[in-house]
């Protein structure tokens, strides 16, 4: 199986920075990566979207050298991950889902920390901090103790001491699950400057959202395999980027409702769930042309909504089914 | 985004040699001696319990043990300095375990650093709570009237015990590493730490146990570096119990160590 964001079958080592190939992770009997093939071209986001226990921080892991994989092969920046594991790590930078921050340390001594374990003289690291710290908004609070940090703060702070070294190459795993509205902004403009400065990241997450906001590829993955990949823009194509909800106000109508659906856009699956209607739409026609329809036959509605598909309604799409929570618990387990 | 004015020097490819893990292992270690300044209970913490018992053992049990409490605190200041540094190991094997836990060894695991950089930085870190807790013992020792055999001794005792302790911390890390909560490694160490000390030449002579306990006795490493401690502070043979605690340490280290790194690097499954 070979699922490849490649469009050429020549690899140069040079124009990905990131390539997998079959690679493979068993924890016991639990098959957390399954044969996954992936590629990043150098100074891209490639977004590995995916439910909780999908094998994304397994996959991160083992590209960060954390992990060692059960089968196949990677390469971060040219190098094998297990042939050239302490290679790999002086080009990368690394924002795990559970930041690695000394809670007792200040901000300005996480990062201090960092750049003296990296080799920096004192003063170079201690300026090193400083600049990250106003980079990433965190000046004020430099020399107040990280467990005093709020959680946007904390994983800002996280963020940063993963590019003290100043890697080439960035994993960050689910940077922004548990952050509100706000903070998860302002982790994505910190992201697309690193991106812009020639940084090439791999990011995993929950959110298509999030995806669609940062990454040039996206890998959907389930049960430790690629079940879709594309840019986003294809990936919406193929599997409705937006979800339109219809509820009638009278439940008798569903049914009316969902054959005038059908006879209107017979290529559209709509699904009847909780006395409403849910269909994936990429044109932005439909909507317009089905709230004429529903008038002519004089159906009312109480809710009427176009928004962008969720992770479950990806999936619903693309397998089938919903995401599985409980797959969470036996990857956490395996660990 | 602001332009970039401080160079992180080019990142040294491949392994990192004996010189920079050195000067990563002092990095760890500052970091342990910073998370002290910011909590500096801990050294209260920490100096709560060798006063309770020096203060205990001797007032208490002084007079019944060898006739007088100030006898009692010649013969006993050693053993309770032994016993003692053998329970500070324990907080090595926590630390570590919780540093394991929360994601900061993955930060530590994903850094072009030597992979025995942060267990080794810990426990260096850690031999500063040894010194600070003889200080403290030592201290409390004199106000109640110990006799000192001689301050070049005192010195000796404490880089003895500091290498020591060097070797036995290996035992704490394997501990940390191993097991998946910081209440375990505690219960384990206590455990083992518990009999340990208490079957040795620590707080009593020997010579009055039972026969099968005395022959445990007289090559339980505590005893030797009990012997020691009371032949460097106080009386007594120095050099056999010295030679006995090196030739401990060392094959404490040598079997402990390598299974720690072992299972250490095991967890990066």
């Amino acid at each position: 199986m070979r699922t490849l964001l490649k469009e050429d079958d020549v690899s140069h080592s040079t124009d990905y920075a990131i390539e997998t190939e079959g690679i493979t992770k068993h924890f016991g009997d639990l098959v957390a990566v399954d044969h996954i093939d992936l590629n990043a071209r150098t100074g891209t986001v490639l977004g590995v979207l995916g439910p909780n226990g999908a094998g994304k921080t397994t996959m991160v892991r083992m590209l960060a050298t954390l992990s060692q994989p059960t089968a196949g092969t990677g390469r971060v920046g040219g190098y094998d991950i297990i042939e050239h594991a302490p290679e790999v790590r002086s080009l990368i930078g690394l924002t795990g889902q559970f930041a690695g921050i000394d809670e007792l340390l200040t901000g300005e001594e996480n990062l201090r920390f960092i750049g003296r374990l990296l080799g920096m003289h004192t003063r170079d690291a201690k300026a090193r901090a400083r600049e990250l710290l106003a980079q990433f908004n965190l000046a004020d609070a430099a020399d107040k103790p990280a467990k005093a940090y709020s959680g946007g703060m904390r994983r800002r702070l996280d963020l940063a001491a993963s590019l003290v070294g100043r890697p080439k190459i960035l994993f960050l795993d689910e940077p922004t699950t548990g952050l509100d509205p706000r903070a998860r902004g302002e982790l994505w403009g910190l992201v697309r400057d690193l991106v812009a400065d020639g940084t090439t990241v791999l990011l995993t997450t929950q959110y298509l959202e999030e995806a669609d906001q940062l990454a040039h590829e996206i890998a959907v993955i389930d049960h430790g395999r690629v079940i879709a990949t594309g840019t986003p823009t294809q990936l919406k194509a193929k599997i409705g980027g937006q979800t339109l909800r219809i509820q009638p106000e009278d439940h008798g109508q569903l049914d009316a409702l969902r054959s005038l659906v059908a006879e209107r856009f017979p290529d559209l699956e709509p699904m009847v769930e909780a006395g409403a209607i849910t269909i994936g739409v990429n044109d932005d026609g439909v909507m317009p042309t089905l709230a004429a329809d529903l008038r002519d036959r004089g159906i009312a509605l109480t809710e009427f909504h176009l928004g962008l598909s969720s992770l479950d309604e990806v999936f619903l799409t693309l397998t089938g089914r919903r995401t599985e929570e409980d797959a969470d618990d036996s990857e956490e387990e395996a660990k | 985004m602001t332009a970039a004015t401080i160079e992180a020097p080019a990142p040294a490819l491949g392994r990192p040699g004996l010189g920079a893990t050195v000067s990563q292992t002092l990095s760890m270690a500052w970091r342990q001696m910073v998370r002290i300044k910011h909590n500096p209970f801990e050294l209260v913490d920490l100096s709560l319990s060798p006063i309770m018992f020096l203060l205990l053992f001797v007032y208490v049990f002084g007079g019944q043990m060898a006739g007088s409490t100030s006898d009692y605190l010649q013969y006993v200041l050693g053993g309770l300095i032994a016993q003692n540094a053998i329970f500070l190991t324990m907080y090595t094997g926590t630390g570590i375990n919780a540093d394991l836990r929360k994601g900061v060894y993955d930060r530590f695991r994903s850094l072009p650093i030597a992979r025995s950089a942060p267990l080794a930085g810990k426990i260096f870190a850690d031999m500063f709570k040894q010194v600070w807790s003889v200080v403290i013992m030592v201290g409390l020792g004199l106000l109640m009237g110990f006799e000192l055999r001689s301050v070049g001794y005192a010195f000796l005792a404490t880089l003895v015990l500091v290498v020591f302790a060097l070797a036995i911390s290996w035992v704490s890390v394997l501990m940390g590493v191993v097991a998946d909560s910081e209440e375990k490694v505690q219960i384990y160490a206590f455990v083992i730490i518990m009999p340990l000390t208490f079957t040795s030449s620590a707080f009593v002579d020997i010579n009055t146990m039972p026969g099968f306990m005395q022959a445990w006795a007289k090559v339980n490493p505590v005893t030797h570096l009990a012997d020691a401690m009371r032949g460097l502070l106080s009386y007594g043979p120095i050099a056999e119990p010295l030679m006995w605690t090196f030739v401990w340490a060392v094959a404490i280290f040598a079997v402990t160590a390598p299974l720690a790194m072992r299972a250490y690097r095991r967890k990066m499954v």
